[in-house]
């Protein structure tokens, strides 16, 4: 990090003119900071992934199988076969150009083949050059070999991509780019060419049920950190049970909330909220993670990684699921879940035990949203809130891209925050809800190798976030995102500075006024509450 | 270079037609071909459209640009993310009859070291009027293949005239249609990104249009035909009683192929977004994946570990952290 350049460096390189050369006769400048290490054999092994290997990305030789080229033109016919999108897709964009300038990593770097309609043009070449007539043509028709040069900058390209489907809201006909990214990795996969930032967690989860790798007595034990904070900051000493069979609720959430700041204190207010309300519910130590890296490799793993929920959710016999404050969690959840494991019809329809609300929109499913289920709660007025507690917070509210543009949860949080502070100030309105920014690290590239494009990458959020703090002096960044959690915090600083990162529940765990409570002095984090500043001193 | 590939391209199409005219090979280029075109026009929009058909979606991923249908009293955005077919329909006509998502665009600069985001209607007002015209054109031209013609395809002939200017009355629509196309194509040239992106099948279907525009235009105001034979030879192709009057004039062949290789070119081209657009599924399904389980055909069955593969690994730690295990040992 010492040679990290400056922000102003990074951004006066930027141009969003192309070059005059033409993008196919331009080849990859691989530019360290900018991609991924590859996954290692170990990893790909154990998860019973093809072909993996000792190799180095940066090498010339990528010890690619020898009939390489064949398997990913199979592949890529089978995916055509499998994905209406895929093949949609690949026939009908017009190079309109409406999101060429929508995606956060072309804002950030100025790179043309970031650009998500060139990022997908890269691999619609292949599919012109193999699978239609006139692409026989070749480079006239857009098309062009499929060479081991044109994989790498496939490779260098959809790790560049955070499946955030900012594109897909501009464009006229819907094209996903982010889908496109999706068939891309299926593809790379299928060579062993995974990256190791995503591999790792992928076995992770496989064997020990989350990403992390904390195996039970682990998860145990951060928990009683968390519950010894939590009764010195509030007296109240909270008890949650673990695979604890004949629960009414199973909670899932992604493990990253129970392994670091400022995760944590997301799932302390989890903890509390919970505890005050009585809520009959068990977390599992082995379906310990909502988020799903399989997401971001292939469907059929992403399948593997996500059936343990309903396994666990059918083993315990929970009558419903809840689910904590993640984004690609939850486009997994919302759109595949049911589709990849389900029926689950061993669970019962999610009504909630203290309102009564039947969550009608979840009820094949069988899994809340936890800000759907609070909010509900805060309707009812169920919950006892103090909302000054959050006045040293002027707060703003960053939409994670999965539950905006693969869900639409845009006012349920907005409605806590709204009751758990008194100020909230919204960025930009062409950067929020379905126009939100990436973080700049979703889909797996929150790996500290790359950590100058994931700046770049989320300078546009950064940009936003620091217009609201100079205009309304936002001290705190809220979000319902595990990974926005984990790499907003760099990026803020990188770009902004002073202001803080914090889950919804974080501040509902602060306004939440706790039966048998002691005088609260400090916030989830130990910090003085406002008005207790002094407090800490006299004693 | 791709955009003077397909001028020439369009040079070389308008002079075959004009050259095939002159040879008087009126049976060729005012029948056959124009009967081959729509042929192959038809066979492979279908051929096309199957093609997209036979391959399922699998999963259920609408685009979602508005707040979800949740809690009752939460208001929920019903066009821009619908939860019901009603809704989906809604969303899908504001799509294709408005632009709904152009109208979204904006413009990235940066300015004084930061992003910022302007408003950029262009692209939907260049867009929206180039294909409103070239429907209405369309429908217009539909006089020449009905006797009578249609009360309803007068009435629009005759508020495309409503300027009441020039003889024959100016049609506005085929002028802005070309104004669109021409500014379509500027933009291509002019927009270093739309530039960058651009393939000779981006360029080539703009030429031919402002091709037939031209020609079109030309036609009706400033080479007349004999646009009584014109009408017999069009009447012909829509009865199959074909027959090719002398004396026509040249310009109309010239029309008449161009049109010809637009709807042969249509199916393979990315033209099809026509159809394409109405099966995108990240705009045609309702958001509704929690409510009502979408179903994957080809569902894979896949290897997984399971809570006993799982217990037996740490049964242990389990015990030893009191946390309940299924089996002691
Ligand atoms: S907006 Fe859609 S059609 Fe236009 S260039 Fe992008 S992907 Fe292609
Ligand atoms: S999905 Fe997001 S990151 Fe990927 S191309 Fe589209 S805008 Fe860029």
């Amino acid at each position: 990090m010492a040679d990290k350049p400056k922000p102003n460096d990074l951004l006066s390189e930027i141009n969003y003119t192309p070059p005059s050369r033409k993008w196919m006769d331009t080849p990859v400048e691989w530019k360290k900071g900018y991609y991924c290490y590859g996954a290692k054999p170990k990893n790909l092994d154990y998860i019973g992934f093809p072909n993996g290997r000792e190799w180095n990305v940066t090498e010339q030789d990528w010890k690619l199988v020898d009939n390489w080229k064949e398997i990913f033109l199979e592949g890529m016919e089978n995916l055509l076969k499998k994905f209406r999108s895929f093949r949609l897709f690949m026939d009908i964009c017009v190079r309109c150009g409406a999101c060429a300038d929508k995606c956060h990593f072309f804002i950030g770097t100025g790179d043309p083949k970031n650009m998500p309609v060139l990022r997908a043009e890269l691999l619609r070449s292949i599919y012109r050059r193999y699978f239609t007539i006139a692409g026989k043509l070749g480079r006239i028709a857009g098309a062009r070999d499929l060479t081991e040069d044109v994989f790498k900058e496939l490779w260098y390209y959809f790790y560049q991509c955070t499946e955030c489907r900012r594109c897909s809201v501009f464009c006229p006909y819907g094209i996903d780019t982010a889908e496109i990214t999706m068939m891309g990795r299926e593809l790379i996969n299928l060579l062993g060419c995974c990256t190791d930032w995503i591999s790792g967690p992928l076995a992770n989860c496989y064997r020990t049920g989350n990403h992390l790798g904390l195996q039970p007595h682990t998860i145990k034990s951060n928990f009683e950190y968390m519950l010894d904070d939590l009764e010195e900051h509030t007296g109240v000493r909270v008890e949650p049970t673990f695979n604890r069979k004949g629960a009414e609720i199973l909670f899932v959430t992604p493990s990253a909330d129970f392994f670091a700041e400022p995760g944590v204190f997301t799932c302390m207010g989890y903890l509390l909220l919970f505890h005050q309300l009585g809520l009959d519910y068990t977390w599992s130590t082995y379906a310990s993670e909502g988020g799903n890296f399989g997401f971001f490799t292939s469907n059929e793993m992403m399948k593997r990684l996500n059936s343990k929920i309903y396994a666990e959710a059918k083993r315990l016999g929970v009558k419903w699921i809840l689910g904590g404050e993640c984004g690609h969690m939850w486009r997994v959840l919302h759109q595949y879940m049911d589709t990849m494991n389900g029926p689950a019809d061993f669970l019962e329809e999610p009504v909630s035990p203290f309102t009564g609300t039947k969550f009608e929109n979840a009820k094949s499913t069988k899994m809340v949203h936890i800000t759907e289920f609070t909010a509900d709660l805060i309707r009812h007025g169920k919950l006892k809130l103090d909302p000054k507690r959050n006045d040293n917070h002027t707060v703003t509210f960053h939409d994670s891209c999965n539950t905006s543009r693969g869900m639409g949860i845009f006012e349920e949080p907005r409605y806590i925050l709204n009751s758990v502070c008194n100020h909230f100030h919204e960025m930009p309105d062409n950067t929020i809800r379905e126009q939100t920014f990436c973080c700049g690290s979703g889909s797996g590239l929150n790996a500290g190798e790359i950590e100058e494009l994931r700046m770049l990458g989320g300078y546009p959020r950064a940009n936003a976030v620091k217009y609201v703090k100079e205009k309304h002096g936002v001290n705190m960044l809220s979000c319902i995102c595990a990974i926005d959690r984990a790499v907003l915090p760099p990026l803020i600083d990188y770009w902004v500075s002073d202001v803080g990162v914090c889950g919804v529940h974080e501040l509902l765990g602060n306004a939440l006024i706790m039966d048998g409570e002691k005088e609260r002095e400090n916030d989830l984090r130990g910090e003085p509450l406002p008005g207790m500043e002094d407090k800490g001193e006299e004693e | 270079m791709g955009m003077i590939f397909s001028l020439v391209a369009v040079i070389v199409l308008v002079a075959i037609a004009f050259m095939g005219a002159k040879q008087n090979l009126l049976g060729l280029f005012g029948v056959a071909i124009p009967y081959l075109a729509v042929l192959v026009f038809i066979a492979g929009f279908i051929r096309k459209v199957i093609k997209w058909g036979q391959s399922p979606v699998p999963f259920h991923i609408p685009t979602t640009c508005g707040q979800q249908k949740s809690l009752p009293w939460i208001k929920h955005s019903s066009l821009d993310n619908p939860s019901t077919t009603l809704g989906v329909v809604g969303r899908m006509a504001l799509e294709v009859l408005l632009f709904r998502s152009l109208f979204r665009n904006l413009k990235t600069d940066m300015s004084d070291g930061r992003a910022v985001y302007g408003s950029n209607k262009w692209l939907w007002l260049g867009s929206i009027a180039f294909h409103v015209t070239f429907v209405v054109v369309f429908i217009r031209h539909l006089r020449f293949f009905m006797e009578p013609v249609p009360t309803w395809v007068n009435a629009i002939d005759a508020a495309d005239g409503f300027l009441q200017v020039g003889v024959p009355h100016l049609l506005i629509t085929g002028v802005v249609l070309l104004a669109a196309a021409t500014y379509l194509l500027l933009r291509r040239i002019f927009n270093a990104q739309v530039k960058y992106i651009s393939l000779p099948a981006d360029y080539f279907p703009l030429f031919l249009i402002i091709g037939i525009a031209v020609s079109g235009i030309l036609m009706r105001y400033f080479i007349k035909v004999d646009i009584i034979k014109v009408k017999e030879l069009t009447m012909g192709l829509a009865t199959f009683h074909t027959t090719v009057p002398d004396g026509i004039g040249v310009i109309f062949f010239v029309h008449l192929f161009l049109i010809s290789v637009f709807f042969a070119y249509f199916p393979f081209s990315k033209l099809m977004h026509l159809g394409g657009v109405f099966l995108s599924p990240t705009r045609n399904l309702a958001n509704n994946s929690r409510a009502v389980r979408h179903v994957n055909p080809w569902n894979p069955k896949v290897k997984l570990h399971t809570y006993e593969e799982y217990e037996d690994e740490f049964r242990e730690v389990m015990k030893s952290e009191g946390i309940p295990v299924e089996k002691e040992s």
